[in-house]
């Protein structure tokens, strides 16, 4: 944990220092946020939670992106292998990843909120527990997703190859830029498979309909477990050597983490409240209220 | 001499059908420089990244301080230091800052600013990774393979791509390690480092330890051959040249002819006689004592550098 932890602060210095870094993780989702609220709300305070829900969601969604990408170069430029033969092991390798990551996503989100509501007149914060507890889970899965993705590609090519295929499903199909109710039936079915909706949906629900901490265990507990399973795989996975390749279990092993969200998609199907949830939320940017025009 | 604290015992390891391995021993003694000469391909490394614990041997037995560096994990780590090849450190990160780093790993360990003294580095403290030279970068990937005061360092090409005169700093350095009595093994395909640095020197060729002692000891197999490299007007055919009296051996490479003889005067003879009879001229003409190189051209039949 010790080494976790300074690796963590060393990480944090090199990626302050990275111009590319602070463009997507602060410029990028701040320009995000102008163009859904000001854009999406035309005005009305009422529809601020709803896409403000959208926005942090792609936030913490775009770390699996920066964590691949930081991974994979670090195992091609030889860097890992020096780490090897210091006492560091995987886990606290990983680990660093998601705390660096996690510490330098939390002022954006602040900064999202604070923007929120001084310029797009944001008029409650929403349940603060809710939103905490789903902006870190959110956060560590996807940046554990992340890592999954360095596991088992071999090249910077073929992460950013994985990367964008991944980036295209969690933006499209998760409720985060088309929002589900206006998905057709069977791609709102499809958009309960993976965790990206369950993040949208619960960020959603604590923000618009501001429901208490109980009501999000679905979505809490998912991503949780996703999370874990991220993990667990990619510290089996994990590769320190530039030459070596992704052993075939790999591909078994990510399979994996992808078990949960099999399960809990044909329950969500089935039993499910996400689709009525997510259309509840909806309808909160349908209706106009002149009581929502800010004094 | 002390016990030994590196054993490598019938040591194998192949890669798919290549066997880049086959049966190494050798052991290294506590204070000692121990070398592994051999062109690139020799096996040097992989014997070295699995005395380092970063690859698993394919058989045989290693020991380094006591430990098996496969099992041993964080305990073994802690003893060890390394120079490796091919590895980089982030581009952005200071000197200061990748030496602290590496250094708070360790339970026990170096204070960093003595280390940056040492190795120059003090004033390029605040400096990024990526504005070092390749000498900086080698000095600071010393320095950082001693950070925990290891027990063990090992060295694989330290100076492999470096020029001349940053070449000659490392030796300098190893030097002073080497006064200090600390246990390191090296990896080199150049001859004068391991001539210079090394107690005792392993020959490794196609993965097989083919000769073993101190540099002079490797030389005295050579002992009572002399070294005649020499130019020629004209190229001869190389058994002219091996027929000449007292010549053991003649090899040619890049019109260059370089003699093995038993007897100088006499075959000097012989040489101006036979080249006379054929109307041929010297361009140029050396004799030295025999190096390792030639040792290792006696033992294997090429040149180290091929």
């Amino acid at each position: 944990m010790r080494h976790a932890w300074t690796l963590t602060k060393v990480r944090i210095r090199l990626a302050l220092r990275n111009r590319a870094f602070i463009f997507f993780s602060l410029i990028f989702p701040l320009g995000l946020l102008f163009l859904f609220l000001g854009l999406g709300t035309r005005g009305a305070a009422a529809r601020v939670p709803y896409f403000l829900a959208s926005v942090l969601a792609l936030t913490i969604m775009g770390s699996f992106w920066g964590l691949s990408v930081q991974l994979v170069t670090f195992r091609e430029q030889g860097i890992l292998r020096r780490f090897r033969v210091t006492p560091v092991g995987a886990g606290a390798m990983l680990a660093s990843s998601i705390f660096s990551n996690y510490i330098m996503t939390i002022p954006t989100v602040v900064i999202e909120f604070s923007v929120a509501r001084g310029i797009f007149h944001l008029r409650s914060w929403g349940n603060i527990v809710g939103i905490i507890l789903l902006v870190t889970l959110g956060t560590v899965t996807f940046a554990a997703l992340g890592l999954i993705v360095a596991s088992v590609t071999n090249t910077m090519q073929e992460t950013q190859i994985i990367n964008q295929i991944l980036w295209w499903g969690f933006m499209v199909l998760s409720g985060a830029t088309i929002p589900l109710p206006i998905l057709p039936g069977w791609l709102q079915n499809l958009a309960a498979f993976q965790p990206a909706t369950y993040l949208v949906t619960g960020l959603e629900r604590v923000m618009v309909g501001q429901v208490g901490v109980l009501q999000l265990a679905p979505e809490l507990l998912s991503l949780a477990l996703c999370a874990t399973i991220a993990f667990v795989v990619s510290q089996q996975l994990f590769r320190w050597e530039p030459e070596a390749k992704a052993p075939r279990r790999a591909k078994l092993w990510a399979a994996s983490a992808v078990i949960p969200f099999l399960l809990l998609g044909f329950w969500e199907n089935a039993h499910g409240q996400l689709r009525a949830d997510a259309h509840a939320d909806y309808l909160s940017i349908q209706q106009p209220s002149r009581t929502d025009i800010p004094r | 001499m002390g016990a030994a604290i590196i054993e490598v015992d019938n040591l194998t390891k192949s890669y798919g059908d290549v066997q880049a391995l086959r049966g190494v021993s050798f052991s290294v003694e506590e204070g000692e420089v121990f070398g592994l000469l051999g062109p690139n391909g020799a096996g040097k490394t992989s014997t070295v990244e699995i005395l380092e614990g970063l690859r698993p041997p394919g058989g045989g037995r290693v020991s380094v301080c006591g430990l098996d560096p496969q099992t041993s994990g964080a305990a073994f780590k802690q003893v060890i230091g390394a120079v490796l090849q091919s590895t980089a450190l982030p581009d952005k990160i200071r000197v200061g800052e990748a030496l602290s780093m590496f250094a708070s790993f360790y339970t026990h360990r170096r204070e960093t600013g003595g280390l940056l003294k040492r190795f120059g580095l003090e004033d390029k403290k605040q400096a990024f990774y990526s504005q070092l030279s390749g000498g900086q970068k080698q000095r600071l990937a010393l320095a950082m393979s001693l950070v925990n005061e290891p027990r063990v360092i090992f060295l694989d090409e330290p100076t492999a791509g470096l020029d001349p005169q940053v070449r000659r700093e490392i030796y300098d350095i190893v030097e002073e390690l080497k006064k200090e009595r600390k246990t390191i093994l090296l990896t080199t395909h150049y001859i004068e480092e391991a001539e210079k640095l090394c107690d005792r020197v392993a020959i490794v060729d196609q993965g097989r330890v083919i000769a073993l002692g101190t540099p002079r000891e490797l030389k005295q197999r050579s002992a009572g051959t002399t070294r005649i490299e020499l130019r020629l007007a004209r190229p001869e055919p190389d058994g002219a040249l091996r027929n000449l009296e007292g010549v053991s051996d003649c090899r040619a490479s890049d019109g260059e002819y370089i003699l093995h003889s038993t007897g100088v005067p006499r075959t000097i003879v012989a040489l101006v006689k036979h080249l006379e009879a054929q109307g041929n001229e010297l361009a140029s003409l050396e004799i030295t004592a025999p190096t390792l190189e030639d040792v290792f051209l006696e033992l294997t039949g090429r040149r180290l550098r091929d």
